[in-house]
């Protein structure tokens, strides 16, 4: 067997939904620079301080668009969320202006999935 | 060595009288008891009292000392014909006590000769007066000499001190006084500096005196095998300090007759500083060296494994010895062989179900550990369910001794009530005021049965003699002690010095030793104190070098922060 090593990333996209004033996207996120990442259930790496997803609303936007729970933000319409603060990472979803956000996040369980494959 | 002793025990069995008429009347009496039930138990209990005269005239720690005062030994004496009065008045207490006596002859005539067997082969030296006195030396001559002999060393050592220290006290005053005795007439006239400096040799003199006094005329606390080697390390100093300033004055001064009274006077005062000094060295050396801890001693007896330890200073192996001794006696339960075995139902027959036949070979040489091995694998292997019956034995053991316990602890809280000191306002006929003694004895009758049952469960009662137990209630009742600390004494075995001394306090220790026992300690010695029954082993560690670094806290630097987990929902 050989090694190749990549990072599994799934592009996802949202249509925020209106409610009332706001927009919605259906989840809840976690993480961040500024916050205690051994708390962090899902990351691996307890290390990892990056943006996760914590919740997901049943049938809000979301979930309708693929999103899971456990998953790594990586980016958000273009701009790095590694390396952010939770609060900075909370206005990147939020902006206003926006109705759709593209997210490219990343999952333990798709690259366990490719690594059984590919063994078998 | 035993047999003759054997016989002295017999005859021992009297009391030691000091004076002559009590032993008479104690052989007369002795022969002459009817045997009646109670009186019997007493006969046994008698010679319990009578070991303690034997054990007395031992290696008595403080007989033979030539500088005790007979003041001293007056007064240890009184005490002990007291005691003696003491057990032998049992007899009237028990009458009155109800039920059955608290020692019972089989369970303690066992223990007893196993005790104070270790004492009385100790008996006699011949030195001390309490020691058998007058028609029985004949028959233990041989003893004499050995110890006699051990004693006329010791004797020899406190007499030499005493004489250096006589002759050291006395060379100054005698360098001041035989030029005045000697050549009165040729002497220059030395007026005030000679007098300060007899002011200052008198003072100087008395101040060594005192100190003296205070640093060696102590009554040893034991008597140790060997040559204590600081003493005469220090010995042999002033020996050789006063031999030099004797040669110096006779050479320079006796035959040259000088003239110059006030430098006599100073080299008598150089004198006087040396020996102050020499006694600073004494102090030090003898004193303060060993209180800084330096070793861990662990201290554990052979026969049950109760161990301890101790921190000591820089000792030799004999005085360590001693002193572990000294804390033997306060901090150890007392041995208790009683405890120590198995339950006889519990130990069962393990090697004699296996009997090995050897087939064949006739000469082979190693047959026997091969048939031995052969023995203990199948032992082994069979099952073996004595760990069984030793659980629920200890387990029902434990019960009925909690049982026990209850009773006594509410018999005695209930017999304490009864009793209340009298105050000034309290009319009551006098026929009803009672000393502390009767207040014991009326409250003891109540409790006695539940005594003497826990006693009996926690193996115990020959530690505690009626009398015992009667003094204890009598010092509880005068200090007004609560219930508790009148029953507590009971239920847990104590340390050895607790209980009355004569009986259980041996003074002979054997000290065993790889080392010259005049050795200092080191890390990895060890040394074994022995006795009849029982050892205790002493092994040594060093107490290791502690690095002590500092580090700063400014109190200042003291921050905190938050840890957050937070999530947001978008």
């Amino acid at each position: 067997s050989y090694l190749i090593s990549f990072s599994l990333q799934q592009r996802i996209e949202i249509h925020k939904l209106r409610q009332g004033d706001n927009l919605i996207l259906g989840f809840s996120i976690g993480g961040g620079i500024d916050q205690d990442p051994t708390q962090n259930p899902f990351s691996e790496d307890k290390t990892d301080k990056g943006i996760y997803v914590t919740r997901v609303t049943e049938g809000g936007p979301a979930e309708v668009a693929g999103l899971q729970i456990g998953d790594k933000i990586m980016q958000v319409n273009g701009w790095d969320m590694t390396m952010v603060t939770h609060d900075q990472a909370r206005k990147r979803l939020t902006k206003r202006n926006e109705e759709v956000v593209r997210l490219l996040v990343t999952r333990q369980s798709l690259q366990k999935a490719v690594q059984q494959s590919m063994m078998s | 060595k035993i047999e003759p002793l054997k016989v002295t025990v017999d005859f021992l069995k009297v009391p030691l009288g000091l004076k002559k008429p009590p032993l008479k009347e104690a052989l007369a009496a002795l022969p002459g008891k009817p045997k009646s039930h109670i009186l019997e138990r007493h006969k046994s209990r008698r010679s319990d009292a009578m070991d303690n005269e034997s054990q007395y005239s031992g290696y008595s720690y403080k007989s033979g000392h030539s500088r005790s005062s007979r003041k001293h030994r007056d007064r240890r004496e009184r005490h002990r014909s007291k005691s003696r009065d003491g057990t032998r008045g049992d007899k009237s207490v028990t009458i009155q006590a109800p039920g059955e006596p608290l020692l019972d002859n089989e369970s303690t005539r066992g223990d007893e000769r196993d005790d104070n067997w270790g004492e009385t082969t100790t008996v006699v030296t011949g030195t001390s007066e309490h020691s058998i006195s007058h028609d029985d030396l004949t028959r233990i001559t041989k003893d004499m000499e050995d110890s006699a002999h051990l004693d006329c060393s010791r004797h020899l050592g406190v007499a030499l001190g005493v004489a250096l220290a006589l002759l050291a006290f006395l060379t100054p005053l005698a360098f001041l006084l035989l030029p005045q005795l000697l050549w009165r007439e040729e002497l220059e006239p030395c007026g005030t500096p000679c007098e300060g400096l007899f002011i200052s040799v008198a003072f100087k003199l008395l101040i060594l005196l005192l100190g003296s006094w205070a640093l060696f005329f102590r009554r040893p606390k034991a008597f140790f095998p060997r040559v204590f080697v600081f003493r005469a390390l220090l010995m042999v100093l002033v020996f050789l300090l006063v031999v030099s300033y004797w040669l110096f004055y006779g050479v320079r001064i006796l035959d040259s007759r000088d003239r110059n009274y006030r430098g006599v006077v100073q080299f008598a005062v150089s004198l006087v500083d040396a020996l102050l000094f020499v006694h600073y060295l004494a102090v030090v050396l003898l004193e303060l060296r060993q209180l800084q801890p330096q070793f861990t001693l662990k201290a554990v007896r052979s026969a049950d494994g109760a161990s301890r330890f101790y921190n000591v200073g820089h000792l030799s192996i004999q005085r360590a010895a001693v002193w572990i001794l000294e804390n033997y006696y306060h901090d150890f339960p007392v041995y208790n062989p009683a405890l120590l075995n198995l339950p006889k139902s519990v130990l069962s027959k393990k090697m004699s179900g296996f009997k090995v036949y050897s087939l064949g070979e006739e000469n082979s040489t190693n047959n026997s550990t091969g048939q031995s091995r052969a023995v203990i694998a199948a032992a082994a292997r069979r099952r073996d369910n004595s760990h069984n019956e030793f659980y629920y034995e200890e387990a029902e053991h434990e019960r009925r001794v909690r049982k026990r316990r209850a009773r006594l602890v509410v018999a005695v809280e209930e017999a304490f009530t009864h009793i209340k000191r009298l105050q000034e306002e309290d009319q009551k006929n006098p026929r009803e005021i009672m000393d502390p003694r009767e207040a014991a004895q009326a409250i003891f009758a109540s409790m006695a049965r539940a005594m003497q049952k826990y006693l009996r469960t926690t193996k115990q009662q020959p530690y505690h003699t009626m009398e015992s137990i009667l003094q204890h209630l009598e010092f509880c009742i005068t200090h007004d002690m609560t219930p508790k600390v009148g029953g507590v004494r009971y239920l847990m075995a104590g340390p050895t010095i607790q209980y009355h001394k004569d009986r259980w306090l041996a003074k002979q220790w054997t000290l065993v030793s790889e080392e010259p026992v005049t050795n200092g300690l080191k890390d990895g010695v060890v040394f074994v104190l022995k006795r009849q029954d029982f050892s205790l082993v002493v092994s040594t560690k060093k107490i290791p070098f502690f690095k002590l670094s500092e580090e700063f806290v400014d109190p200042k630097s003291h921050k905190f922060i938050m840890r957050l987990q937070s999530e947001t929902s978008v």
